[in-house]
């Protein structure tokens, strides 16, 4: 459809949202990332049933602990689509990259930085 | 099992703030079924420690360990050449292990980083319910293999009392009535002669209530 996304998202495909871990999710955000999010199949269409509820879930308990750590909860994120919407996927690139740039850079990575320098 | 709960992340802060390196200790048998302390738990609570402790501009080093109890010797052996490196230790096994790896390692704080709550099983995902409370001398074989001291609120031992109503207890509507569920299973099984049967009072000196107990086995001691 060659629709524009922004180049600051890096995707890492996955066989179902089921895959993804809590640990991954917060360990990204250790190693400096601004913000996750996970888009995984329409409610009720996922192939191996409940991939994707699964990783709503675990998106919750990130935000919680996100929340509790000072980071925000807001950096992590669960969409939902159909493969064939490619219109709403990039659409949900563009609104994670603008809710992320509002919420500024991750304060674990200036730490880093900061200590790197 | 026994059946724990993740301490609040805040509380376990608190405790270790004043730390430069600590270990998170898990464990793989009751806390990793119950989703509280295994090692899942201890990378996830390792994880968030780091990246709060970050934000405070604080590095502190935190390691991640899961023995497969820590209620035996043999396993806490396996850190005894790293204990000492260590400002503390925060134990996620149950009260049991959080104290026994306090007696194997004694000059090393060691802090509890789940909430100990009581016996039971996994009824489903995310859900555990009590089931046994230890009393000692089990009476399991006259009420159908239903607990009258661990799910009877008033801890009845022959039949249920007044408050039972429509098969729940009269402390809430959630709880079921012990007597009435050993009632329908003696029924079920064919053996309602059993509740007949009146029961003598029952031994409690092999309770909690009698003091801390132990359990000698004289026939497997060398």
């Amino acid at each position: 459809m060659r629709l524009k996304y922004p180049s600051s998202i890096k995707i890492i495909r996955v066989p179902c949202t089921g895959k993804v871990d809590l640990l991954h999710v917060l360990r990204a955000f250790e190693k400096g990332a601004d913000g996750v999010y996970v888009v995984g199949c329409e409610e009720g269409s996922c192939q191996y049933t409940k991939g994707n509820f699964r990783a709503r879930k675990r998106i919750e308990q990130a935000q919680n602990i996100l929340d509790t750590i000072g980071i925000g909860g807001e950096r992590a994120q669960m969409y939902n689509l159909s493969s064939g919407e490619g219109t709403r996927f990039a659409q949900f690139a563009i609104e994670m990259e603008e809710r992320i740039q509002k919420l500024g850079p991750n304060p674990i990575k200036l730490a880093h930085n900061k200590s790197a320098a | 099992m026994i059946v724990a709960d993740k301490k609040p992340i805040q509380e376990i802060i608190e405790t270790v703030k004043h730390c430069e390196k600590i270990l998170v200790l898990g464990c793989n048998e009751c806390v990793t079924v119950c989703e509280a302390g295994g090692k899942k738990e201890v990378g996830i609570l390792s994880s968030a420690l780091r990246m709060y402790f970050l934000n405070q501009g604080k590095e502190m080093k935190i390691d991640e360990i899961t023995l497969e109890r820590q209620c035996d010797h043999e396993y806490l052996d396996e850190i005894r050449d790293v204990a000492d490196q260590y400002d503390a230790i925060v134990s996620l096994a149950c009260g049991v292990g959080v104290q026994f790896t306090a007696e194997k390692y004694p000059s090393m704080p060691v802090y509890p980083g789940v909430n100990t709550c009581f016996l039971g099983a996994t009824e489903k995902r995310g859900l555990w319910t009590e089931r046994c409370q230890a009393c000692g001398s089990c009476i399991l074989a006259t009420t159908g293999g239903i607990c009258p001291v661990s799910r009877c609120a008033k801890r009845v031992m022959n039949g249920p009392c007044g408050g039972s109503s429509k098969g729940k207890c009269e402390i809430s509507k959630d709880v079921d009535c012990a007597w009435q569920l050993i009632i329908d299973r003696l029924k079920a099984i064919g053996r309602l002669e059993d509740y007949e049967k009146v029961q003598p009072i029952k031994d409690w000196s092999t309770d909690r209530a009698g003091g801390p107990r132990r359990v000698v086995r004289e026939d497997v001691q060398l």
